[in-house]
């Protein structure tokens, strides 16, 4: 309770100068793991704050209070068994304390059974292919036109007149809203890695191995990431756009693009 | 006595040899550490000005200055010069100088091993630098060089290998050099447990070097015979596997950056007593935790790799593990604060660094935590978050401890004050731009910037631009300690102790240190091994 009062004054405080260009801090996402995840994010952040708070305190009051200007004859006493003993102990039970709600989520993170829908992601020096599996679409995912333009070396184009500039792909991922996704990952050249903020997902795409993700998104909109793996020049320029649709929104989406609607619309309800 | 006397004449008198053989012939310990220091400084100005190449490029969305490939190979040489060529053997030169003071050695034990561990490296880094200019560039993977992105390298890929190859040779003979010095030459009556903190903690760190640099050194001969020899160690098209090599190379990685902060640890552990006219508090305790520090970096590797895919009860371990650093590191925080508690505190130059270590290192210890939580990493990772923290534990954690520690030993090694006035500048604005320069990096890392990218969406424009303000206010303020050191010779003579009866054997000798110092092992109390206790 007291933490989220105080995340919320805070909050405040930085909504004041907040326009999205300042922004603070890590997003809460669209899926209930995102937030489980901006919570653990949290409950670091305030443990670390307090601890920082009670040491940093101490310390300050030990620079203006312990000075030799002020006059004051050093003390001689070199160890305190019962401190250390303390100060060994309590710093365990609160790592402890941290780790259990930690090991929930990451539970829950892998639990990859009984997908509405699966699409294989693959990485390639520099764009990203999708593959829904039972939908029968694949289709490549580039970095859009306006921000290849503007992104070169002695480009005339102003970055803030492109629209997401380097954000921006050709064909996004379309997934439906509610559904449980699973994404496998892969790579046909070098390692990638797979990563959308507002999902809390990011796993790496390893050439001859296949890794699992899932996410089930909350409401509907565009969610927008970028390889975070090192893979050569263009690494920067592969970025991943994920639009979520209304589940018939989604179906049509198949069709007009060639797909088969496959009964996900109805799992996903 | 009079033999004493004699023999210290006897050795004055075949002092250093005149001209560029003494350097390059010498075995004499403060020549070597002289030089170490030297060539770390140098190649700290190296790979800053990449480091400025590379903030330059990104102080505005859209690319101004350089190609991505340019821009990749900044980033991955700026790392390998800081790590393997600024700050690693910053910390050998300073135990060349120091730990045979310290103990009372009359020098290193394996001298002539002691000149080649150290004319290997100005080899091994010209090799390195001299990729710039071959075809296809400098190696621009990542100095994590994860296969097989670094497989893709141009002609400079067996040149990386090789210079590795001899930074790791350099590396364990230095600690094979430290660790038969502290075992075997100190002065009789100084018992282990109570050797000063510098040198305990070079002895644990010379250990994980010992234990981890042929670890590199393997990894890195896989990707050579991958290229060339028709392996397939770490190619999955033979039936290899890239994670491999992650595992192999964090096995040696995290190990090395507690390479990179033990030895700070010890350092600020000698400057914060002195400069509170108290002993430091919890010795031994220091020691353990030191011990335990370096034993727990051996089995937290994997949490540098938490977003490959690892089974679930894996990760629980890992994140467990690594959570458990933060224990022994809280003891030397608490155990600092506590040497600094009721102590009678000045505030010069060496001691302001060692102050802005424990708060700002601190701050990175607190990322570290962060860090590893494993579902709050898989945000971090790869992320300006994850920059940010390994910045704050390098930058205002080993470097300012190196610093200090110049500051500290100065007056010793050449006989002279430094300018006072000029050391405080250098803190203040080295403290502020550095927080300049790192701070916003969290914010950016958790809005969503990857790190190792040449541009990006115009929402991280801000932070990115005060970064970069940061980084040439950053990389200005350091040439002030070059004035310091061209300055020193014209400062005030310095007294034997410099300081206010600062403890340790390094104190006992003149200022600046004879060319051969303890050719007779000096005399410790058993039970303080420091010859004047506090009163």
């Amino acid at each position: 309770m007291i933490r989220k009062s105080l995340t919320g004054l805070i909050g405040l405080v930085w909504a004041g100068g907040a326009s999205a260009d300042w922004a603070l801090n890590m997003p809460q996402g669209v899926t209930d793991l995102s937030q489980e995840t901006y919570d653990l994010h949290m409950m670091g952040f305030w443990v670390c704050t307090v601890i920082g708070v009670l040491v940093f305190g101490v310390m300050i009051f030990s620079l203006i209070k312990h000075r030799k200007t002020s006059g004051v004859a050093p003390a001689k006493f070199s160890h305190s068994t019962s401190a250390e003993v303390t100060w060994t102990i309590i710093p365990v039970i609160i790592l402890v304390a941290m780790c259990i709600p930690a090991a929930k989520t990451m539970i829950k993170l892998e639990d990859t059974r009984n997908p509405d829908i699966s699409i294989v992601v693959t990485g390639y020096q520099w764009r990203w292919h999708y593959a829904y599996q039972d939908q029968d679409l694949a289709f490549y995912s580039s970095l859009a036109r306006p921000s290849l333009e503007a992104r070169q070396l002695g480009s005339t184009i102003d970055p803030y007149s492109v629209d997401n500039y380097l954000l921006e792909v050709d064909r996004p991922m379309v997934v439906p809203v509610g559904a449980k996704v699973r994404v496998l990952l892969t790579s046909n050249d070098v390692i990638h890695a797979w990563w959308v903020p507002e999902l809390a997902l990011k796993k790496d795409a390893i050439p001859g191995m296949v890794n699992e993700i899932w996410f089930r998104a909350e409401h509907t909109g565009t969610v927008r990431g970028q390889c975070a793996e090192l893979c050569g020049k263009d690494h920067g320029y592969m970025p991943i756009v994920v639009e979520v649709v209304e589940p018939d929104e989604f179906d049509k989406w198949l069709t007009a693009n060639g797909g088969t609607p496959k009964a996900v619309a109805a799992a996903a309800k | 006595m009079t033999t004493a006397v004699a023999d210290a004449a006897h050795h004055v008198e075949h002092g250093p040899a005149k001209g560029f053989s003494r350097w390059l012939f010498t075995t004499n310990h403060k020549d070597i550490g002289t030089m170490y220091l030297i060539f770390s400084l140098t190649m700290f100005f190296v790979g800053g000005t990449m480091a400025l190449i590379v903030r330059s490029e990104l102080a505005q969305p859209g690319l101004q200055f350089v190609h991505p490939e340019f821009f990749n190979q900044m980033t991955t040489m700026h790392a390998l010069v800081m790590i393997f060529g600024a700050i690693m053997p910053a910390f050998v030169g300073l135990a060349n100088w120091m730990v045979p003071l310290q103990i009372g050695a009359p020098d290193m034990a394996l001298p002539r091993m002691n000149n080649w561990s150290f004319w290997i490296l100005p080899v091994a880094f010209c090799m390195l630098l001299s990729t710039l200019f071959m075809p296809g560039g400098a190696p621009a993977g990542g100095w994590t060089m994860y296969p097989p992105l670094v497989l893709q390298t141009g002609d400079s890929f067996p040149f990386l290998i090789f210079s590795i190859h001899l930074m790791g040779l350099s590396s364990i003979m230095g600690a094979i050099n430290i660790i038969v010095t502290i075992v075997n030459m100190r002065t009789p009556q100084m018992v282990l447990i109570r050797m000063p903190l510098f040198a305990w903690a070079w002895l644990i760190t010379a250990y994980l070097l010992l234990a981890v640099m042929p670890v590199l050194a393997g990894a890195v001969t896989m990707l050579l015979t991958d290229q060339f020899f028709g392996t397939s160690f770490f190619l999955a098209a033979g039936g290899g596997d890239p994670v491999m090599y992650q595992h192999i190379f964090w096995f040696f990685g995290h190990p090395e950056v507690y390479i990179m902060i033990l030895p700070a640890f010890g350092i600020v552990s000698e400057i914060i007593p002195t400069f509170s006219r108290k002993p430091l508090f919890g010795h031994d305790s220091m020691v353990y935790a030191l011990a335990a520090i370096a034993f727990l970096s051996f089995i937290v590797w994997a949490h540098h790799m938490f977003t490959v895919g690892m089974p679930l009860s894996g990760q629980m371990f890992f994140m467990f593990a690594t959570m458990m650093i933060s224990v022994p590191t809280g003891v030397k925080i608490f155990n600092w604060a506590s040497t600094m508690w009721r102590g009678a505190m000045t505030f010069e130059t060496p001691m302001l660094f060692a102050l802005a270590f424990v708060f700002l290192f601190t701050i990175g210890g607190f990322s570290g935590l962060m860090l590893a939580l494993v579902p709050a990493d898989i945000q971090y990772h790869d992320s300006y978050f994850v920059v940010a923290h390994f910045h704050y534990v390098l930058v205002p954690g080993s470097l300012f401890a190196l610093m200090g520690a110049a500051y500290y030993w100065l007056p010793k090694w050449t006989g002279h004050m430094y300018n006072e006035t000029a050391g405080k500048v250098h803190f203040w604005l080295s403290a502020i731009f550095v927080n300049v320069l790192f701070f916003p990096m969290h914010f950016l890392g958790l809005a969503g910037m990857p790190r190792r990218i040449p541009d990006y969406s115009t929402q991280f424009a801000d932070f990115n631009m005060v970064a970069t303000i940061g980084a040439f206010g950053f990389g200005l303020s350091q040439l002030i300690f070059v004035y310091v050191l061209l300055t020193c010779k014209k400062g005030p003579p310095a007294t034997a102790e410099v300081w206010d009866h600062p403890k340790g054997l390094e104190w006992t000798v003149p200022s600046p240190a004879p060319y051969h110092t303890f050719a007779e092992p000096p005399k410790v109390d058993r039970t303080v091994a420091f010859p004047k206790d506090y009163d």
